[in-house]
């Protein structure tokens, strides 16, 4: 069991909490994820880490309410406890000699572009970064970017707050303005992603997505979590999260990502119909 | 008294029944029908069968117990060489095995070992209530990688002989492919539990959610105060053939299938792990994990099933009984079938159509056997222009796995053969690293559960003279 020392809500539909897991929070690097059970008849999720405090002995997740798991565990308080909580799991970022970054997260993305933007702040890297929303309300983690970039940029789709627009396009200002990044790590939703890289190819700017794909394992077993990279199947859980975005297919990874739609809704109905249950 | 010919049946639930159920496939001899079984034993001076089982169970020694309807003993006799009978008595290729070599079998049936190890297994775990002996401290601290078959017989042998033994699994659960690969119907998982809670009573301790290679290296392990560790991290990454269309929706490997329906329990209702209930099913491949998978889709409710595979009958790598359950359960066999691309559907004229992206059908082209390989298997060769497609939703790959490169890539000194199998002294399971042993599936690829208990025991007999020197 694995106790939640710390939850706070930061909108609506995300929520942060810090899991006591001493092994996992020793060896977690910013890119990594965890694969977490809410109950011991739960489903296994992956969540990338969010952070760490290796010596209070805590990793930090940060989650968006979709479905019936993250629905449940949301229900949790500090002081409670969850069944598993497993990691770190899969490649950290590399970072190794970056000196220009251009870090781009979409919606609760951002939560897991946060710490490779710290890291590379801390090596002394230029961090700049682009955070987008869809609007005011589901802004997440502004102080925080502000903290570690030297170029610093909020969008939201109905303007909101920040500038009105969607993330490529000051990515594209400033690559037509001459930015000379080394890469751009890129972090939100897959549509989002793909416009990124289609956005960064025209410059040749090395581009790095983060894949968060169907997963059970989590540990190169099952073969639930594979992608078509460079025209191969790779596995996200043990050759990612992290790959040349160039390299991905996103039509692909898009399509597989909705095998189970009309399974999740159900659940998720079935687990409002529970909460409601309960409350009455 | 003659000879009875043939083995005694063993009672098995309706073909039609039992393929709409999770439960147990095969009910097991009563005690008159073993005791009966038994007396067909010539309880040969040379004891042939003993050299066919992997672990060397004392064969006819147990058999001569339950002939005496000391059952018990015949448990004590099992379990001085097996630390899972039940599992083994279930899973066990005996055709192959010792059954093979029982003098019997020259010409009539083979006594039914497999049989007689079920019963005699099942026996003890329902009347004895005892706790066992345990044996007195070494104060050695060992790491066993892995609780699949061959890591819980590793830590079994040496907790008997007073090791302090930590097992780090990386699921949530203990078992390894006794939990995630072979279903409720063929192993109960009650089963397995019990055998895992029989460990943790000799003092071994289980941590799960522990990825050895991610969460903590060998290397650190030692650092810890193990002085020996025994890799047994099983079988890796499930292998694809490279065709089109396996990035389908509906396309599956057979462990992510059979571990949603088996660790994941996407078989039950209550279940939050979902699993796709396919009306047509295609499995590629032709082992007992093809078995597996084919007969899942089954019970969870297709309407037709088919074995794809490129061989014949003769030929295919599973156990005879589960061909033979699978056969009665109604699985089709297409066999002599290569698969040359999954076929998907796709409305034109709807980008948004929900149907889009999901399988329809496999494209198959007819084989025949042509020359022996250098396995002496005869090799299936494509008949050209015979292809058609086998009307599907669902495709289960089922034709192998890789091993797992986590403990390889971030281990030092451990060397892997060219398939990415750990190397090892067959012997006693040794590995380049000093004070590093090995077994299963993690060194040999896909195999067998008894194969894998066989290493662990060897490598457990290893540590033992490596920590005694």
């Amino acid at each position: 069991m694995y106790k939640i020392v710390k939850k706070q809500e930061l909108n609506s539909t995300v929520t942060m909490m810090d899991i006591l897991a001493p092994m996992v929070a020793k060896k977690a690097e910013p890119g990594q994820f965890i694969i977490l059970r809410v109950d011991d008849d739960g489903e296994r999720i992956p969540l990338t880490v969010a952070g760490y405090d290796r010596n209070a002995g805590t990793v930090k997740i940060i989650f968006q309410i979709v479905g019936a798991t993250t629905m449940l565990l949301n229900t949790k308080n500090e002081g409670e406890y969850i069944s598993d909580f497993c990691g770190p799991l899969g490649c950290a970022t590399e970072v190794e000699g970056l000196k220009k970054v251009c870090i781009v997260g979409g919606g609760v993305g951002c939560a897991i572009a946060l710490p490779v933007a710290q890291k590379l702040h801390e090596m002394g890297c230029e961090v700049h970064s682009i955070i987008g929303f869809r609007n005011k309300d589901l802004l997440i983690l502004e102080k925080e970017f502000a903290a570690c970039s030297d170029k610093f940029t909020v969008m939201t789709d109905d303007g909101s707050y920040g500038r009105k627009g969607v993330v490529t396009e000051p990515l594209k200002e400033a690559l037509e303005n001459g930015e000379n990044y080394d890469k751009v790590i890129t972090i939100g939703p897959l549509i989002m992603m793909k416009f990124v890289v289609a956005t960064t190819k025209p410059f040749n700017v090395p581009t790095t997505v983060s894949m968060n794909p169907i997963m059970i394992d989590g540990t190169g077993m099952c073969g639930g979590c594979r992608l078509t990279v460079g025209g191969k199947t790779k596995f996200a859980c043990v050759d990612g999260p992290d790959f040349d975005g160039f390299e991905v297919d996103f039509d692909e990874a898009m399509d597989r990502s909705r095998m189970y739609v009309d399974f999740e809704a159900k659940e998720r109905e079935a687990t409002c119909n529970l909460f409601k249950k309960e409350v009455k | 008294m003659a000879l009875q010919p043939l083995k005694h049946e063993m009672p098995v639930q309706e073909p039609k029944i039992r393929a709409r159920n999770f439960q147990e496939v095969a009910l097991g001899y009563t005690e008159e029908v073993a005791i009966a079984e038994a007396n067909r034993c010539l309880n040969c001076k040379n004891q042939p069968c003993v050299q066919g089982c992997p672990v060397n169970i004392s064969i006819p020694d147990f058999i001569s117990k339950v002939k005496e309807r000391d059952f018990e003993g015949a448990y004590n006799i099992i379990s001085q060489s097996s630390s899972l009978p039940a599992v083994c008595g279930r899973v066990c290729p005996q055709e192959t095995q010792c059954e093979s070599k029982c003098t019997l079998g020259i010409k009539f049936q083979p006594v039914g070992i497999g049989r007689l190890e079920r019963f005699v297994a099942d026996y003890h775990n329902k009347n004895f209530s005892g706790e066992p002996e345990l044996p007195q401290s070494n104060g050695h601290k060992v790491a066993v990688i892995g609780s699949g078959p061959s890591g819980l017989t590793c830590a079994g042998d040496l907790a008997k002989k007073g090791y302090k033994v930590t097992i780090f699994e990386a699921l949530h659960l203990a078992g390894g492919v006794l939990v995630y690969g072979i279903p409720e119907f063929r192993l109960p998982k009650s089963i397995v539990q019990k055998e895992v809670d029989a460990l943790k009573k000799y003092g071994v301790d289980v941590q799960t959610n522990v990825v050895v290679g991610k969460t903590i290296t060998i290397d650190e392990l030692f650092e810890d105060g193990y002085e020996a560790v025994f890799v047994g991290s099983g079988a890796g990454l499930p292998r694809f053939m490279g065709i089109p269309g396996e990035s389908l929706k509906g396309v599956y490997s057979a462990n992510e299938f059979l571990t949603r329906s088996n660790l994941m329990k996407a078989y039950k209702d209550s279940s939050s792990t979902p699993i796709m209930h396919a009306k047509r099913v295609a499995v590629v491949g032709g082992g007992n994990v093809a078995m597996d998978a084919a007969r899942t889709a089954l019970r969870l409710g297709a309407e037709s099933v088919h074995i794809v595979y490129r061989r014949s009958m003769e030929e295919l790598p599973a156990r005879k009984e589960e061909v033979e359950h699978a056969e009665e359960e109604g699985i089709i066999f297409d066999i002599l079938r290569n698969p040359v691309e999954i076929i998907g559907y796709h409305n034109p004229d709807d980008r948004r159509d929900p149907k889009n992206g999901f399988v329809t059908g496999i494209k198959v082209i007819k084989c025949e056997l042509g020359e022996p390989d250098e396995k002496g298997r005869r090799r299936p060769v494509e008949i050209p222009g015979s292809e058609y497609v086998i009307d599907v939703d669902c495709v289960i790959m089922s034709i192998g796995t890789s091993p797992n490169p986590l403990i390889k890539n971030t281990t030092k000194g451990l060397e892997v053969n060219k398939h990415g199998g750990i190397i090892v002294e067959e012997e006693t399971g040794a590995t380049s690293k000093r004070g590093v042993y090995a077994g299963g599936d993690a060194v040999t690829g896909a195999a067998t559960v008894i194969l894998a208990m066989g290493a662990g025991k060897t490598a457990a007999k290893a540590i033992d003279e490596y920590l005694s020197e």
